[in-house]
């Protein structure tokens, strides 16, 4: 795989490599934060000096469905010893699905100094590079957030349904079957509740992991990924654009994608997806 | 349900979040892999656990004095869940007869793993109970 420099992306300084955090594990402007679906995982060996940032008890409010506030971030960031300055550095499993997702979530309070590790949890697995269990502590710091602000990154119900009316570029970013209906969930996934199955109407249906280099979980290069997206899909970088997935967190590797790396500068993530949207009464559904 | 698995999730009950991840851990540590003799990759799929993201394969030998002998194999690098679930079934099963291993239920995931189940991998972690469940109600019927 070519270097990340030279993959023609639109913001290649979102990425960072393995060689790159093997380089600044001992940076104290770099914060490494590991976030995962599988909860073990951190504890079972993380990259040297990584925090764990987990989504459903760190970065989602506990009551309401909806993400912490700013003082839940400042909290959050004050814990992982995260100033301003600070580049967080996001990796996970999944091929870096909830890194993504948590990469997403910082945007939400405007911590732009972020960058996702490319190739995930696995890539560092693969090239047998260290882990550790050792738990980092790093002095508290008093950072200080801006309120969330969802606009510009985040859509709602609402904004999906002006965008539909608009007949706005829409991807629906699960797999094909939940995308025709045929399926609620993901494949081997519990069914979390949609009352009805199939897509939003007039969405493209793009599964997130073709975005994917399968073997070590890099992201594809940006001719591979415009083929896919551009070409195949006939979506554009200067369309106002809507991601989706069941719950925001597959869609969120997608926003990265398209934002980061092909330059989509007007995308958006619709994290209330098809758990909401297969639940809402009268909204219009195709299969 | 088996005394010794009985006693291993009222254990993992009393501890709290960070004890049972310890103790997750501690198992997944202690994972042996299906030894040469009874299989060698590539490893048969009708060994195979059917949706477990960790690729897991389950083998079960019956004794001359009937009780059974469990053997695991987990693919994924990242199978930690899988393998700490794999080592717990073999400790506390292996050895039983297979008629009371047949009663186990698919339930005691979510006893064991609270917290540290995530929606991708309990699906899974059950379908590893499941075909442990199933192997031993056909070795109690033969």
């Amino acid at each position: 795989m070519a270097p990340i420099e030279q993959r023609g992306y639109a913001h290649p300084e979102a990425l960072v490599s393995t060689d790159w955090v093997e380089q600044h594990l001992k940076d104290p402007k770099v914060r490494l934060v590991e976030s995962n679906e599988d909860t073990l995982l951190y504890s079972s060996g993380h990259v040297p000096g990584a925090v764990h940032v987990d989504w459903t008890s760190d970065l989602n409010d506990q009551i309401r469905r909806d993400y912490i506030t700013r003082n839940g971030f400042e909290a959050l960031m004050s814990k992982i010893g995260a100033e301003k300055d600070t580049t967080v550095v996001f990796y996970g499993d999944k091929n870096n699905w909830w890194a993504c997702y948590a990469f997403w979530v910082f945007q939400l309070f405007g911590h732009t100094n972020a960058k996702v590790m490319d190739g995930g949890r696995v890539k560092w697995q693969k090239e047998n590079r260290s882990l550790s269990r050792d738990v980092p502590s790093y002095s508290k710091t008093s950072y200080k957030a801006t309120e969330r602000t969802d606009t510009p990154h985040r859509a709602f119900r609402d904004d999906v349904m002006g965008h539909l009316k608009k007949q706005g570029q829409l991807v629906d970013v699960r797999s094909p079957e939940e995308y025709a209906g045929t399926r609620m969930h993901m494949p081997d996934y519990p069914n979390e509740g949609a009352l009805r199955g199939g897509h939003i109407p007039g969405a493209k249906s793009i599964p997130w992991a073709k975005a994917i280099n399968p073997d070590d979980g890099t992201f594809k290069t940006a001719d591979e990924l415009k083929k896919l997206y551009c070409e195949d899909n006939k979506l554009s970088p200067k369309n106002e654009t809507i991601a989706y997935c069941r719950i925001g967190e597959r869609s969120s590797h997608t926003w990265f994608a398209l934002k980061y790396l092909l330059g989509f500068d007007n995308i958006r993530n619709y994290d209330g997806s098809w758990t909401e949207w297969g639940n809402l009464v009268g909204v219009p559904i195709e299969k | 349900m088996p005394e010794k698995l009985d006693e291993l999730i009222d254990t993992f009950q009393m501890f709290d979040p960070a004890d049972r991840t310890s103790m997750l851990l501690s198992y997944a540590d202690q994972f042996k892999e299906v030894p040469p003799s009874i299989a060698t990759r590539p490893f048969p799929e009708s060994h195979h656990v059917p949706q477990c993201e960790s690729d897991a394969y389950v083998w079960a030998l019956k004794q001359p004095d009937s009780t059974m002998k469990f053997y695991f194999a987990v693919e994924n690098p990242s199978g930690v869940s899988a393998k700490a679930l794999a080592a717990i079934l073999d400790k506390t099963l292996s050895g039983l007869p297979a008629k009371e291993i047949a009663t186990v239920n698919c339930d005691i995931v979510e006893k064991i793993f609270r917290q540290n189940i995530s929606m991708g991998k309990g699906m899974g972690l059950m379908s590893m109970v499941n075909a442990v469940q199933a192997l031993a109600r056909r070795a109690s019927q033969s």
